[in-house]
């Protein structure tokens, strides 16, 4: 039997909160999603049962980092993701829940960005914060929702004022070395007319780490405004993650997501884009490497509420070993989202016969006037693409490794930082070997 | 001076009996043409000699320069100089031309010795000019989303940029206009020396006004039933098959399903 009890009580929650000098805001959504907490049920993702996994019980809420004095003082695995040498950098780096580095271009402060630590901004920034934290994924939505609001220990917060187009990425580097349980919260807000890049990685500095690491993070598109959020998640065997990924669009917004997913321990990711304003679009692109004995399902939700949205889903997952990856699409226009459009498409290359994969496209319509389509499939590596490769000199092994690489392609040749880039291919090059 | 010799070659597919004893030599320097109409077993020599999984070779032997092919896998047969040119090339999304190609030249070239970036994009730039080809195929996905003359172009690039030994050119006229099917002469005209041999299949003459072969054979019910030089081409445009036919009181059969 699991244990139910939640490890944490109000009295720890109120210290916390008033240690780090949090707003009365901040410390009543969270007393009051601890209360929640005990009592929502634990979310319900398609065809994995996660009533045994262990999102709850933890002994330490909080380690402490010393911020970096440089970069320099990065771990090597780190240190390659980020460009040490340009001076005006605009790059977040956490160590567990602390911000070791954070540095934004000054042309981006003049005019106004945000782009800070979460600690920080609920401190600076209190009544911006709080308009947006815990709106676009709800307290009541499930237990592993309420807890986190409850226990938020880590996190970042970017603004971009009406009309500014930040035209480099924004980097964030969340480095997991000793944390037992990572709360963190991002969130993103492109007010009206506005366009930020976005490009997160999640890396564990030890092979094997039993901790929970519970993210959500909620991206606001406001009207006319345009998101491109990239994430390569690489945490290590023995972690067991939560991520909740989740954009709104307002009018004629777009919000654009590349995931590699590259996790070695145990996942349910959810990644939700809700296109609320008319003419609104949103991109999912997501792969995903499995292998061991992890389990991972991966549900991506496109929900259409405005008229004359666009939506589209692209999931590509390789399964290796005895691994399991269940792919969850959903496409789901409502009623009144007239002239909508729902695309989806989910591929699953199985490379080894113990492993399980599942691609579930699902669609769900409640309006006359739209488009829908859907393409799904679980197979193994085409033999004639092999004969075709191998009949031009190249080794079976070299062969299959070409074709792996095309099949993630969709995903890193968004991912807009180079260095980035190449970490995903080097994780995707380790994890398929 | 590279040989590929065929002899005495029997292929089953699906334990159906297609080639029933083909024997052929083809030497470095010459042009060989197989005609013969639809499902004679001309595709089906092209896949054994490459290797093709689905066929089985169940009697005979080719070589190369007194090599066993047929105990090679087919990225082996690759290095060891032989190409085929295929009919329907295989799209591979994700992984570009130029990926692609330069993968294929460094799997020759084995480790230690892979071609300089500098080197590999002057040789495909050249060749690729010469193929009248948009330079932006070497950044897109390999033959995906190509139109039928763009993925025979493609092949013959790819001919072009791995100088193999002995190629096969399993119906690279099929579906070409007259100015991609120029074009494509060109390229296989420009390989011709001493090093190269090639073995052209088409069941159309056409193919041959622009690369004039020095043999020409006619493949039917599974064997080579008749071989001659150019002029034999001319004669099969001009009179068809049936001549051959009645020569050698051969009844229709179809041996080869249309691939």
């Amino acid at each position: 039997m699991i244990e139910t009890k939640l490890p944490f009580d109000q009295q720890y929650v109120r210290s916390f909160s008033e240690g780090r000098g949090e707003p009365d805001w901040l410390l009543h959504v969270r007393l009051q999603a601890l209360a929640q907490a005990e009592q929502l049920p634990l979310p319900k993702p398609d065809k994995t049962k996660i009533d045994r996994w262990n999102f709850t019980q933890f002994s330490t809420h909080l380690v402490e980092s010393a911020p970096l004095s440089s970069l320099e003082e990065l771990p090597e695995e780190v240190k390659v993701l980020i460009d040490i040498d340009e001076e005006q950098k605009n790059v977040y780096v956490q160590r567990d829940h602390t911000c070791a580095y954070v540095s934004l271009a000054d042309e981006l402060k003049e005019k106004g960005v945000i782009f800070t630590d979460l600690a920080t901004a609920v401190r600076e920034h209190s009544e911006l914060v709080q308009k947006y934290f815990m709106d676009g994924v709800k307290v009541n939505e499930h237990r592993l929702a309420a807890l986190h609001a409850a226990l938020v220990n880590g996190g970042m917060f970017v603004y971009v004022p009406k009309h500014v187009q930040v035209n480099v990425p924004l980097q964030a580097v969340y480095v997991h070395e000793k944390a037992e349980a990572l709360f963190n919260h991002v969130i993103i807000v492109a007010d009206v007319g506005s366009k930020v890049t976005y490009v997160e990685n999640y890396i564990s500095t030890c092979e094997r780490s039993e901790a929970i690491v519970n993210i959500i993070a909620e991206v606001f598109a406001l009207d006319d405004a345009q998101v491109f959020f990239g994430a390569v998640d690489s945490l290590a065997k023995g972690t067991t993650t939560y991520v909740n990924r989740r954009g709104i669009t307002g009018r004629h917004a777009r919000i654009e997501w590349a995931l590699g997913l590259m996790n070695d321990g145990n996942t349910i990711s959810e990644n939700v884009t809700r296109l609320i304003g008319d003419g609104s679009f949103g991109d999912t692109k997501t792969v995903v490497v499995s292998r061991g004995e992890q389990v991972q399902n991966f549900t991506t939700s496109v929900i259409h509420y405005g008229k004359h949205t666009e939506g589209y889903i692209l999931k590509h997952g390789v399964v290796k070993d005895e691994a399991t990856s269940i792919f969850n699409g959903i496409g789901k226009i409502e009623h009144g989202a007239s002239k909508s459009n729902a695309e989806q498409e989910s591929r699953v290359l199985m490379l080894s016969p113990k492993g399980r994969g599942d691609a579930n496209p699902i669609l769900l319509i409640d309006e006359d006037d739209v488009t829908a389509g859907h393409a799904a499939s679980v197979g193994r590596v085409d033999p004639t693409q092999l004969y075709y490769l191998m009949s031009r000199g190249i080794s079976k092994t070299e062969a299959e490794r070409l074709i792996i690489h095309g099949f993630l392609a969709p995903v890193v040749n968004e991912i807009p930082i180079e260095r980035v880039k190449k970490q995903l291919i080097e994780v995707i090059e380790r994890k398929v070997k | 001076m590279a040989t590929l010799t065929i002899k005495d070659l029997h292929v089953a597919i699906d334990g159906k009996e297609i080639l029933k004893g083909v024997n052929l030599e083809i030497k470095g320097g010459e042009f060989h043409a197989i005609m013969g109409p639809n499902g004679t077993g001309k595709s089906t020599l092209s896949a054994a000699i490459m290797g093709h999984p689905k066929y089985e070779v169940t009697k005979g032997s080719i070589t190369l320069d007194g090599q066993d092919v047929l105990e090679m896998e087919v990225d082996e047969r690759a290095r060891a100089g032989l190409f085929l040119a295929m009919q329907y090339p295989s799209e591979i999304s994700g992984v570009t031309n130029a990926d692609f190609l330069r993968s294929a030249i460094n799997a020759r070239r084995g480790e230690g010795n892979e071609i300089s970036l500098m080197k590999f994009i002057r040789q495909l730039d050249e060749k690729m000019a010469f193929l009248e080809m948009n330079p932006d195929m070497a950044h897109r996905y390999l033959n995906e989303g190509f139109s039928g003359g763009e993925k025979k172009r493609n092949e013959i690039l790819q001919l072009m940029m791995l100088q193999p030994k002995i190629a096969i050119l399993d119906e690279i006229d099929s579906g070409l206009d007259i100015d991609a099917l120029k074009v494509v002469a060109k390229g296989v005209n420009e390989m011709r020396s001493s090093d190269f041999g090639c073995l052209i299949i088409t069941h159309y003459q056409r193919l041959l006004n622009y690369i004039t072969p020095d043999y020409v054979h006619v493949m039917m019910q599974g064997r080579i039933v008749k071989s001659g030089g150019p002029e034999l081409a001319q004669r099969l445009e001009a009179e068809g098959y049936d001549w051959i036919k009645k020569e050698l009181g051969i009844e229709d059969e179809v041996v080869e399903q249309e691939a």
